[in-house]
């Protein structure tokens, strides 16, 4: 088929088409990455595209103050250096005073206001030379345009995942994730198991059933939900907002679609293998456990990977099930508080909403295989 | 005392009945082959033995006990399926050891027995392999092995060779036949719709049909003296030729008409208050001979002549209801479409068989 | 880190306990039950032992299907006929209120838009993606990174286009993508998400840049599914790179475009998190299932305005839902 005049392989504007798709799908999350990792003043004031590359921008340093002066013959120096040590930054031009900072080329000796002659190199080295003695207590300040590489740091991330509680967000969203997506796995293959391979009266129903849960919203389940969860908390005096309340919740919302992908995959294992199994001497729980549960693990894989996601991702059942303290705000509950309280620190907020999605982001690409395969028998097969 | 006892039984699925009451007596030690057409109850027969399906109505005896409700691996029956039914997940020694295991056997028990297994199968070597490391053969050899291990005193096969190629089929064919032959006290029920499996493997051969026995017996039986029509039909290849007939002698004289007006003596007891009926004459292509002029039974022209080098089928129109008389010939024969071509048999290769199509009981040549 | 810690003894402690259940239960029924030979007594055993065990294997799961989903789905429908506090009983008054309330009737209306938006761009843009992409050597990878936004949670990906939409007033540099965009063509920068109307169609284009990869993967294998007779035939017949996709591809798909565009509907329906991060509905952004989670706890909570409008969102579910039911019960009798 491939090759074949006409139908499969596209032509340079099928690729193109496609290039500017798939930038157009990335670059929100590119601009998210770059962002984070930007100097947090940098991303107040300029574009993250603009870090990107070199970038010329006017910038105002300061000598040090007039006490580190030194005596050279008869003249008072400060020297010093515009920039940190190999940050590559060049400059370009420099001036005296702040409304024109590109008045002198580098290299080049400017009298300065003070009558102290300014020399500045282009490696950001200065040096301020007077007959008279510095005074003040404050240094120069010093005008210059410079054109600054491209510079990223880990400075966000640091301060999110201390000061900013996301750390601990982190393990809470963990504690619900994990339990979340095993519990409900072993329940649904046991009932997937039994509406595929067992006879029962009312299997057939009881499949319909599942099937029309699987549309049920959330919604519904909301305030029946949290009327029962507070009356339990009353009645037995223990707290309504408990990790155990939102690992049962998940599982129960988890549970029609776990059944449903989980019974159409056992239900398409071979018949024989079981009734082989049976004249070995294999009881249905011996079949289950040594056969079937080994055979469906790509069925498994897939589901836990939903599952995974959804719960990981969850806000509503979190802002529902959990409280609101340090000990039990999960990622996407931090989120979105941050989004109230920090709304303009964006140094904050794209550090934050890149460490809550890099964790999806890694099942996602690792696991896409199972990801895929979950999907088609959820949907295409029906 | 019989090894399998098959009293009456029946099996239905919701408002199919399936099987409808089947009586069979299979001896200890003999090879009984269950041929039938897609759809006759063959493998619900083989299944029902097995207990894999509920038994309807009727008894099922295995050595002698009722075992209608005991649960497959409690009735000394292991089973070779169609798709062999590997564990995929387990090693072939692990695939061969699980019922063993299952039943909390000591481990040198199961490694004897598995390495006896394994050494009769040549499977040895392929010990440690997953069976999608194995060709088509070795898996099925697996599965044998498998019911080897479980040393049942009754084997079944459900149609164990359909999944193999044409070479390998007859290979394993033969080798199967050897285990049987190893295998003196063992029973082996084998399902098949191949005939050339249950004639080269059977000691008795059951042909089903619609969920009834047609007829049991040994494939020269089957072969010489179908007791009915679709038996008859059934058994050879290419199928009988089969011709509407009037009988017109009986006891010591038995003769019937054909359309073509021929007359001809056949070796059949026919009772004298047949005579005048309507009945049905078969013949087998492989009978049939090329007729001079004169003493042809069947007439007509040549439809289509295949020379398949050793022999040659010849088809004749035999009118425009009937379907053509075909005649398997010499393969020398030089023989043009559309000429007009006569057709004969010997009298001791007819079979005669009443208007409900049940054979006359034939006269032992 | 004692948080970790007691993750994993709760991890152990419940897989644990669910996995004794099934063999402590298993175990006890064949105690109670032993069928060891053949003997009537055992045989009537274990024929009592296989109605049993069924219900042994689905009885946590009915359990959780049931506390979870069933009981606050008919206890929802009950609490929608009750006043705020779940205990008088008000008949429809919650209804009668829903209809007249203009916040409500704004979510009927945006929900209708998303209803409409979100699953045709989607499914447009997933069936053109999905077609584009298995034509080039590389398409694995293009649909890999399409589909990724499905990993990133709403409220996450909230951040991600709130941080596109950056409003700084004329002038100032503007740090959103949109609005430099904007500025570039020489036009005045605007705050997106304010704008009545057209901002739902700004947040409505973070679910489809979500769901796009969704759409796209599914009607991906359904193009593959196709058999490439059908395609080659056509082909021979004349048909050029747009017939071949109109006339013979997309007739062949038709089921599994419903089963995405149904798919996405109901997620639509269930948009929440998108909403409240990006507008908690102001500017006339308000959709029905962030309305209603702020009835549940807007005043201290109306749980019946909240349970009113739960049903409403369900209502809309349920010809999906029965559609869905009949075509999986088609499925099982082909089985």
């Amino acid at each position: 088929m491939a090759g074949m005049a006409g139908s499969k392989q596209g032509g340079w504007p099928v690729h193109v088409a496609v290039i500017f798709l798939v930038i157009l799908w990335v670059l929100p999350t590119f601009g998210l990455l770059v962002s984070s990792l930007r100097d947090k003043d940098l991303l107040a004031v300029s574009g993250w595209w603009t870090a990107l590359t070199t970038t010329e921008r006017n910038e105002v340093g300061r000598a040090p103050p007039p006490e580190e002066q030194a005596q050279e013959d008869a003249e008072y120096v400060i020297s010093g250096n515009l920039f940190e040590a190999d940050s590559g930054a060049r400059v370009a031009r420099f001036g005296v005073s702040i409304q024109r900072p590109d008045e002198f080329p580098v290299g080049e000796t400017a009298e300065m206001r003070s009558g102290a002659l300014l020399t500045v190199n282009e490696d950001g080295s200065y040096r301020m030379v007077s007959t008279e003695p510095f005074e003040g207590a404050r240094g120069q300040r010093l005008f210059y345009t410079a054109a600054f590489p491209p510079d990223f740091t880990l400075a966000n991330y640091e301060e999110v995942l201390t000061s900013e509680g996301i750390g601990q967000s982190f393990i809470n969203s963990l504690t619900v994730t994990i339990p979340a997506t095993i519990i409900p796995i072993l329940i649904a293959a046991y009932a997937a198991y039994a509406l595929a391979w067992m006879k029962f009266p009312g299997r057939a129903l009881l499949l319909s059933v599942v099937v029309g849960l699987l549309v049920v919203p959330l919604q519904m389940s909301l305030i029946p939900l949290l009327k029962l969860y507070n009356d339990v908390g009353a009645i037995f005096g223990v707290p309504s907002k408990t990790y155990v309340g939102i690992w049962l919740a998940h599982t129960g919302f988890g549970m029609p679609l776990a059944i449903y992908l989980l019974r159409n995959y056992i239900a398409g294992l071979p018949g024989e293998i079981m009734e082989s199994a049976r004249i070995d001497g294999a009881s249905d729980f011996d079949i289950f456990v040594r056969i079937v549960l080994p055979l469906s693990m790509p069925a498994l894989a897939a589901f836990a990977i939903f599952q995974f996601l959804w719960v990981w991702n969850d806000l509503l059942v979190a802002m529902v099930f959990l409280g609101n303290g340090d000990d039990q705000l999960v990622l996407t509950g931090r989120l979105r508080e941050l989004l109230g309280s920090r709304g303009g620190n964006w140094e904050i907020l794209t550090a934050s909403a890149f460490i809550s999605i890099v964790v999806p982001l890694l099942v996602f690409f690792s696991l896409q295989r199972f990801l895929v395969r979950g999907l088609l028998a959820g949907s295409v097969k029906g | 005392m019989a090894a399998v006892e098959l009293s009456d039984l029946k099996k239905s699925f919701g408002a199919v009945h399936v099987i409808k009451g089947v009586d069979l007596d299979i001896q200890q030690g003999e090879f009984v082959v269950f041929v039938g057409p897609s759809g006759c109850g063959k493998s619900t027969l083989l299944r029902l033995i097995a207990g894999l399906e509920d038994i309807s109505s009727g008894e099922l005896k295995i050595g002698g006990d009722v075992v209608n409700d005991v649960p497959p691996s409690k009735r000394g029956i292991a089973m070779v399926f169609q798709s062999y039914a590997l564990y995929p997940h387990m090693t072939v020694y692990n695939n061969m050891a699980f019922g063993m295991k299952l039943a909390r056997a000591s481990k040198d028990e199961i490694e004897k027995r598995v390495g006896a297994a394994a050494d009769i199968l040549q499977l040895t070597p392929l010990l440690s392999r997953l069976p999608r490391q194995l060709s088509g053969g070795q898996r099925q050899r697996v599965a044998i092995g498998r019911a080897i291990v479980r040393d049942p005193k009754v084997f079944l096969f459900d149609e164990p060779l359909s999944n193999l190629d044409a070479a390998l089929r007859v290979a394993t064919r033969i080798q199967i036949a050897k285990l049987s032959e190893s295998m003196p006290d063992t029973t082996m029920v084998y399902v098949t719709h191949d005939q050339v499996e249950a004639m080269t493997l059977a000691d008795r051969i059951v042909v089903l049909n619609a969920g009834l026995v047609e007829q049991v017996g040994s494939p020269m039986e089957l072969y010489h003296q179908p007791a009915n029509l679709f038996v008859a039909r059934f058994i050879g290849s290419p199928a009988m030729n089969i011709a509407p007939c009037t009988i017109e002698g009986a006891n010591g004289q038995a003769r019937v008409k054909v359309e073509t007006g021929a007359s001809v003596p056949v070796p059949a007891d026919i009772p004298a208050s047949a005579v005048g009926h309507k009945g049905t004459l078969g013949v087998r292509p492989e009978d049939l001979r090329v007729a001079k002029d004169g003493d042809a039974i069947f007439r007509g022209k040549t439809l289509l002549v295949e020379n398949l080098g050793e022999v040659a089928l010849i088809y004749i129109d035999s009118g425009d209801e009937n379907e053509p008389i075909i005649a398997k010939v010499d393969g020398s024969v030089d023989m043009e479409r559309d000429v007009e071509v006569g057709l004969t048999a010997a009298p001791e290769h007819f079979h005669v068989f009443d208007e409900n199509g049940r054979a006359f009981p034939r006269q032992r040549a | 880190m004692q948080h970790l810690i007691s993750a994993l003894i709760a991890i152990v402690a419940g897989v644990g306990a669910c996995a004794l259940y099934y063999f402590a239960a298993n175990a006890l029924l064949d105690i109670i039950l032993p069928f060891r030979d053949a003997s009537p007594r055992a045989v009537r055993n274990q024929k009592l032992a296989s109605v049993i065990r069924p219900w042994l294997f689905l009885g946590p799961a009915l359990l959780v299907l049931g506390l979870y989903l069933v009981y606050p789905v008919i206890d929802s429908l009950r609490l929608s006929f009750y006043d705020r506090t779940g205990e008088e009983f008000v008949g429809f008054s919650n209804y009668g209120w829903a209809i007249n309330d203009p916040e409500f009737r704004q979510s009927i209306f945006n929900n209708l838009l998303w209803l409409i938006f979100v699953p045709a761009v989607s499914t447009g843009f997933g069936l053109v993606i999905a077609f584009l992409t298995d034509r080039i050597w590389w398409g694995n990878i293009a649909k890999s990174l399409i589909f990724m936004p499905m990993a990133i949670s709403f409220i996450g990906a909230s951040v991600i286009w709130k941080f596109i939409y950056d409003f700084r007033s004329e002038g100032s540099v503007q740090i959103g993508l949109l609005n430099a965009i904007v500025e570039g063509f020489g036009l005045a920068p605007q705050a997106w998400i304010t704008i009545p109307f057209w901002n739902n169609f700004f947040l409505m284009i973070i679910l489809v840049w979500i769901q796009t990869g969704f759409a796209m993967v599914i009607l991906s294998a359904a193009l593959r599914g196709i058999p490439d007779e059908t395609i080659e035939a056509a082909i021979i017949d004349g048909a050029k790179g747009y017939q071949l996709f109109f006339y013979i591809m997309i007739p062949q798909i038709w089921g599994t475009i419903a089963v995405v565009w149904t798919t996405i509907t109901i997620l639509v329906l269930k948009v929440f998190d998108i909403v409240l991060a990006m507008t908690n509905g102001q500017w006339d952004s308000e959709v029905l299932a962030n309305l209603m989670f702020d009835w549940m706890f807007r005043g201290g909570g109306d749980f019946g305005r909240g349970a009113t409008i739960a049903v409403v969102i369900m209502v809309a579910v349920i010809p999906i839902m029965i559609w869905n039911i009949r075509r999986a019960n088609a499925e099982m009798e082909n089985r």
